[in-house]
């Protein structure tokens, strides 16, 4: 952060003041031995599709099992507007938890539960809503995911690329604040993955959330990324936006970024060009 | 010291298990769809099992019995002893542990692998009260799978002595009713209660705590029964020398 005058305001060049929903300050998690996080600080703004890339092993799903309270840091502090994660107590962690939507790596759809149902879960969890009202929503989701005709059916009968719509359809049927995505492309073919990154960065926009991707896939960082959060062995060695990350000099980066042929062949066009 | 840590842990998750409750109504819909799977759905095999092996002991009881004097009512009451003390209570139980454990654990196990469990703790739910609790629930109603099995059972013994040729019915009917202590009933429930406890919980904790993916699933499976079984016999023989003795 620039400038903090509380946790969650940063004070720009242009002295505006931007809210930042999630701030991570000097976060160190380990297991037995092994320092995964080596004290990590950044920060996760509003309306915004903020990415968390590395390589495999670099501490990119610990962290946002931290951001999300399923581990809890050595050391450290991770503030949702101006509550830190730590100083919550548990019914306190459950109502932060209601306005999280989360889509995970394989969709985590309850395949017991048909789509409608999937969808409907948050609503009859957390919602007093009559079950015409939480129909109307469950449509109202489904449709802004383009599967508003497979609500009558199960997880299994649907295609992978369906079944993240329908985990994006269920994580923002509550109308949530923060928007965790693992691995939202993984499993997935060019076109199909296109189709959820963009999904994913439409509803960031349209619903003025914070969110947070994990990825490392290069077209989503090219596609989505608003803010690029580097991580290499536990620690955050780089930060920008998807336009920054392609004329950077920090070697991890470059070696991360045009690891890929096709990459090699970008990045020779442009320093010719 | 693992297996003090697992004791531990299991213990920790009962107290999760009662822990900050899901909503009522889902919680409701979720005990009678427990209901469904574990105790209606395990009826069939049960009666199965019970009306056949009551058919064994009376007949077993029937051709060991050479003495001319030992009364042939001796078949009813054997029949009886063995069904109400140790076949309808463990001997079911034990099965039980394979059917309805195996399914808790690998049920669980899958959510576990699918991040499913991720997905009830990321949304702040409880999910040990969310998935085991229900289970629970449901398992309270194992004692009226433990009587039908009871009634079965001697109407199997019965069936087969009877219409086997080994005894009268009148004869089955008086062994059936002789030296009848009504506390062998409340001793067979009791240990029904707590067996069916252990089925709901033991199952639970294996397939809930388990890492891995699909093979590990198949191990805690196994886990699953083995622990469940000894846990049952152990506790039987505890409850037997508490109650009984």
């Amino acid at each position: 952060m620039d400038e903090c005058t509380d946790h969650t305001l940063k004070l720009c060049s242009n002295s505006t003041l931007i809210k930042l929903m999630i701030v991570v300050k000097d976060v160190k998690k380990r297991f037995g031995e092994e320092e995964i996080l080596k004290g990590i600080s950044t920060t996760f703004e509003k309306g915004k599709t903020n990415l968390i890339i590395g390589q495999s092993g670099s501490g990119k799903s610990v962290l946002l099992k931290c951001l999300l309270g399923l581990f809890t840091p050595e050391e450290g502090r991770i503030y949702y507007e101006d509550k830190a994660i730590q100083d919550m107590n548990d019914d306190q962690q459950r109502e932060l938890r209601e306005e999280i939507g989360m889509l995970f790596q394989g969709g985590a759809l309850f395949d017991s539960m048909t789509i409608e149902e999937n969808v409907m879960f948050p609503l009859r969890m957390f919602t007093n809503q009559s079950k015409s009202e939480r129909m109307e929503r469950v449509y109202n989701v489904l449709e802004r995911v383009n599967l508003e005709d497979s609500g009558k059916k199960y997880p299994a009968e649907i295609s992978g690329g369906m079944q993240k719509r329908v985990s994006i359809a269920r994580a923002i049927v509550n109308k949530p604040k923060y928007l965790f995505c693992d691995e939202p492309n993984s499993g997935l073919d060019p076109k199909t993955a296109t189709v959820i990154d963009n999904l994913i960065q439409e509803i960031t926009h349209e619903f003025n959330i914070t969110t947070v991707v994990v990825t490392h896939d290069m077209n989503s960082v090219m596609e989505i990324g608003e803010q690029i959060n580097f991580l290499k062995n536990g620690l955050l060695v780089w930060k920008g936006t998807n336009d920054e990350i392609f004329r950077t000099d920090n070697k991890d980066v470059t070696d991360f970024v045009y690891s890929s042929d096709l990459f090699k062949k970008i990045r020779k066009v442009q320093l010719e060009s | 010291m693992k297996y003090l840590r697992d004791i531990g842990s299991y213990f920790l998750m009962i107290k999760k298990v009662f822990g900050s409750f899901t909503k009522g109504s889902v919680l409701r819909e979720l005990i009678f769809k427990e209901i469904d799977d574990l105790i209606i759905g395990s009826l069939g095999i049960v009666a199965f099992i019970s009306f056949f092996v009551g058919g064994v002991i009376a007949l077993q009881t029937a051709i060991n019995l050479d003495n001319p004097l030992i009364p042939k009512s001796i078949i009813g009451f054997a029949t009886r002893q063995s069904i109400i003390l140790e076949f309808a209570p463990t001997f079911i139980s034990i099965i039980m542990a394979g059917k309805v454990g195996s399914f808790i654990t690998s049920s669980i196990g899958s959510m576990r692998v699918t991040e499913q469990i991720d997905a009830l703790e990321v949304m702040g739910i409880n999910s040990l009260n969310y998935l085991v609790f229900p289970k629970i629930v449901a398992m309270m109603f194992y004692p009226l799978v433990i009587a039908l099995a009871m009634f079965l059972g001697i109407s199997g013994g019965f069936i087969a002595g009877v219409y086997g040729g080994f005894t009268s019915a009148t004869d089955f009917a008086i062994g059936l009713q002789d030296s009848f202590e009504p506390f062998h009933l409340v001793y067979a429930f009791l240990k029904t209660f707590v067996f069916a406890f252990i089925i709901a919980t033991v199952p639970s904790w294996q397939g809930y705590y388990m890492k891995g993916g699909a093979l590990e699933v198949g191990k805690a499976s196994t886990n699953s029964f083995v622990w469940t079984s000894v846990l049952i016999i152990l506790s039987n023989y505890v409850v037997t020398q508490l109650l009984l003795s």
